[in-house]
This record gives C-alpha cells, structure tokens and sequence, in this order.
C-alpha cells in the first residue's frame, strides 16, 4: 500500500530536491541559517519536523537509519520516527550509532564518536541564537550578516552575574569557523566539543523554516570569557548500570524517598557496555542478570 | 582644526511636507549645541539624520573618524555607521525603555557595549559597570538589578552610563530630561554637565525646555517648522532674541 501510497521516504521530488538545495547551501556557509519551504509533516510541530525533512531528503534505499530522542533509542518520538521512515521509506534501521548511516537526533549527539560517511540530523526547535536577545528577526538577520555579536556574551554575562557562573546547560552558543554564532540545538553543552567531528551535522527547524549545517571537522568554538572558561558540565557521577564515568548521564528518580539512579543517556552506549561485561553500583547481581 | 561634525544642507521630506530644511552648522570638539523649537519644528528628524538613523534627502554629514579623518556618514557602508554609532558615538533616548535592554541587569546594560567592541574578559567588564554605575551615582549593590526596578530617573541615569562606557566622542541626546520631575532633572543636568566637561564630549542636545539648554549648551538652534530661525550662543540668543519665534518661546518660559 505504501509503495503507491507515498513517494520513497514520504516527500515528493521537488520538494526532497528544494531541500537538498539549501542543504548544500548550508553546507558552503556553515553555521548560516537557510531558509527553506518547509512542509506539513504528518506529525505536530516540536516533535521534530524539520529534522525529518531534512533526514527524507538526504535518505536512499541503501541507508541505515538510526533515531534517537535525548539520547535514547527507545522513547515515543524515536520510535515513531524510525516506524515512519521504516513505513515511507522502507530502509532498515539500527539502534547501533557505529552501524547507522544516517542518524537523527533530538537533543543529544551519540557517545560513540561519529566517522566520516555517517550523517547526524539534529531536530531544532529554535535556530536563531539571539532569539530571546533581540526578538526582532531583521535585526538578528542583520546582526548575523555584520557579525555583531557582542549580545550574545550579555546573555553569558547576566548567566555570571546572576548565578556565579555561566548557568547555560543546553543550547549552548557556539561559534563556527570564526563566523557565525549558531545555537546547537538544545544539546546539554557536554556534547559542544563533539561539534568538532568527521560526520556531516545537519540540522533542521520545521516550525522555523530554516536549515543550517557543520561540514566534517569544522571549527566549533564555544563562547565564554577569558576568566571564565567554557566547561562541558555532566553530573558528578558514574553510570549506575554500566559504571562510565564519562558519559553524559540522565537521573532516574527511582522513589518517593529520595532514591534516584544515574544511568547514561546514550542507550545504545550503555548497553553495548553492558554486553562487554561491565557493571555499575546499582546493576542487578549476576546471578539473576 | 577641523570640526567634529559639519552638517550641510541637510533636507529631509516627508511626502510633501517639510521634516526639517536646509540645516547647516558646525560642532566643534567639547562644543555642545543646543537645538530647540516646538513640537513638529523638525528637531528630532534633524537629530535622526545625523545620528543615521534616517537617511535625508539631500545634504551630508560630515564626521571627524579617528582613523580616517573627515566622512560623510551618509556615505558610508552600514557595518561601518553601526561600528561607529557603538564606538565613537551615543544616542540617549527621552525615553530610557528605549535606550535599555530591559531584561537585562544593569551592569549587563552597561557592558553591552564593552562586549560588543570585544572585551571578553568578565572581571574587567562587570568593574567597569561598576565604575561607571559609580559615575552616574548609582549604588554598587544595584548592579545586578533590572532596569524595571529602577526608578525613571536612575533609569535615565543608567543610560547616560550605557552610551558613555566606550568613551565616544559624540552624543545625541533627545529630550534628556523629558517626563522628569523637576528636582530629579536638577540632578541629571547637574550629572551631565560634569560628565560632558571632564570627559570633553561634544553633544548634540534637542529640548523644547530652555532651561536645560541654559545650563548644557554653548551654542543654540532655534528651529520652527522644519527651518532653523535664529543661530548663536546660548547666553546671547537666550538674552537678545533676535527673531519673532525665539523672542516668544523665551516669554513663554513659566516663571515660578
């Protein structure tokens, strides 16, 4: 039914073609937000629209698809829209980053590192990094365009100023090649320095209608001030199932009293962790593993 | 010596009717000129013309750039009248929501300028708000409050000290002391005039209020319907008003 039903990976030509345009326009500026036509996706906007988009048209019938939400194979918005693609497009999937071709992403970049061949499409919900700075679109535009960008070390100034320290967790502004300030999507601002890798890194904003992109190994420098550093920040833990002391770990709340466990976001890395053999302090004993 | 800024011939129409006529003056370095007039006299459209904010009709304004000496700001590429209207000048708004970022502490307001010139050095930028919060004589303790808990006054204060941070050479200021109680008005005039004679600015101040051009201006502009009426020094044209408009506007002042 699908095969008559729907175009290979749900969007028509043309507009996998339009998409493709301002991919690779992304691609030669990078960090510089193109606009693009976005389309109605048959899911609501926030869930990741332009990511799949920008994942329809860079898909081919030999692709293998991964999705990930914060990390996680697993959860409703990864699951559905690996069910979509796997409907639309028919390609085979893998929750394994290393085997993954294409991968799209909400809000986290895989622990594993990326090789070059392999594509992350990350779903943005807001592009424009001076947003809440300067509400004003022709004045971001223009303040992108004369690389003013003095506003964007406020916000970092005022996080100092009112907490002790830069306070920003996610969405951490970075700043690519010398040129262009671009949000990151809301990634926890410990994948920052996993910018800087050998996959293509698109990212795509449905609502928005814009698409920017980093090209393999391109510089990523995160804004701070000389006297207070950038730090990739993560909790001060090790996984509590595979026992990593060095990934990104999200925290469980376990019980009304207190209890909670820290486990690591990246599913994926976690298990094949725990596959190799290695235990965390709250992994169930051997015997009934 | 060259003048900081020469105007000439500056028109500015809108549609058929006159914004402000054939202006033409020179300011020199530590000179501030005072414009006043009615309201609709073409003050202010005069005012958005030289500090770029309009393009005029016909005309130039010429400005003294340290690096490259006399330009016309009209002229000039928009990166490099932005770079200049954050370095060399200053715009102080009648109303400070205008010139403030809101949202932002007071101290971020005052180092926006810093950081968007490149200081990234955190420690030096928030001592320097402080410093210039001192100058403008609001209290340390309210650096890292919101402009929205500011009195107007403090408001208008923090304003004065957002545009001067970067040491510009010129300032545009409209209505300063507008929708200020009188005793608070005292106080910011008495601030301003220290603060243009120590740091020698030039100043370009538009005000229907005569007092405040009495105390601040060297030199003054009368202007009525979009022409300038009568020119001079500000004692002289204050003291000795030559034409019909001027002689009014100086009997027109309240006497207490």
């Amino acid at each position: 039914m699908t095969d008559q039903a729907y175009n290979f990976a749900y969007l028509d030509e043309q507009t996998k073609r339009m998409i493709r345009r301002a991919l690779l326009k992304a691609l030669a500026v990078p960090g510089y937000q193109v606009p693009f036509a976005s389309r109605e996706m048959p899911m609501p906007y926030g869930w990741g629209t332009g990511g799949v988009q920008v994942t329809a048209a860079c898909l081919t019938p030999e692709d293998r698809l991964k999705v990930i939400d914060q990390g996680a194979d697993d959860t409703t918005n990864a699951v559905s829209i690996r069910k979509f693609f796997e409907r639309t497009a028919e390609v085979e999937t893998t929750e394994h980053t290393a085997e993954a071709s294409v991968i799209q992403t909400r809000h986290r970049i895989p622990e594993q590192p990326l090789e070059e061949g392999q594509i992350l499409v990350y779903q943005v919900p807001i592009p424009e990094p001076l947003r809440f700075l300067e509400p004003r679109e022709t004045e971001t535009r223009k303040m992108h365009a004369l690389e003013e960008y003095g506003l964007m070390h406020v916000k970092l100034y005022e996080d100092i100023a009112h907490n002790g320290a830069i306070s920003t967790a996610y969405a951490y502004p970075v700043k690519v090649e010398g040129r262009y300030v671009m949000d990151p999507s809301p990634i926890p601002k410990f994948d920052n320095p996993k910018l800087e890798n050998a996959a293509i890194q698109l990212f795509g904003a449905g609502r928005e209608q814009r698409i920017y992109a980093l090209p393999p190994h391109t510089k990523v420098v995160s804004l701070d001030f000389e006297d207070h550093p950038f730090e990739a920040s993560k909790a001060d833990h090790a996984c509590d199932l595979c026992g990593c002391g060095t990934s990104y770990l999200d925290e469980v709340i376990t019980d009304d009293a207190g209890g909670r466990m820290f486990v690591c976001s990246d599913t994926d890395f976690c298990a094949t962790r725990q596959a190799q053999g290695h235990r965390g302090a709250l992994s169930p004993q051997e015997e009934y593993a | 010596m060259t003048p900081l800024l020469s105007v000439q011939g500056v028109t500015k129409h809108y549609g058929a009717r006159l914004g402000c006529g054939n202006v033409n003056f020179d300011l020199w370095p530590g000179e501030v000129m005072g414009i006043v007039g009615e309201s609709g006299s073409g003050k202010s459209t005069l005012l958005s013309c030289l500090s770029g904010q309009l393009a005029p009709d016909a005309g130039k304004v010429v400005f003294d750039t340290r690096a490259e000496g006399p330009r016309d700001v009209l002229t000039m590429s928009e990166p490099e009248r932005r770079m200049l209207a954050r370095t060399d000048w200053a715009f102080v708004h009648q109303n400070a929501r205008d010139g403030l970022r809101m949202g932002v502490s007071a101290g971020g307001n005052v180092g926006e300028r810093l950081m968007a010139v490149g200081a990234r050095n955190y420690a030096d930028i928030r001592a320097q708000a402080i410093d210039w919060l001192g100058r403008v004589e609001i209290t340390e303790d309210r650096v890292d409050d919101r402009p929205r808990a500011f009195s107007g006054g403090m408001q208008q204060r923090l304003q004065i000290a957002r545009n001067l941070v970067t040491g510009p050479r010129l300032v545009f200021m409209d209505e300063p002391t507008g929708g200020l109680d009188v005793s608070v008005q005292a106080r910011l005039l008495d601030l301003l005039r220290g603060l243009v004679r120590e740091m020698g600015l030039s100043a370009v101040i538009v005000t229907h209020d005569l007092a405040v051009v009495r105390l601040l201006a060297d030199r003054l502009m009368v202007m009525k319907g979009g022409h300038v009426v009568e020119t001079g020094l500000t004692d002289q044209v204050l003291d000795d008003p030559q034409h019909g408009y001027t002689q009014l506007l100086v009997s027109s002042v309240l006497q207490v």
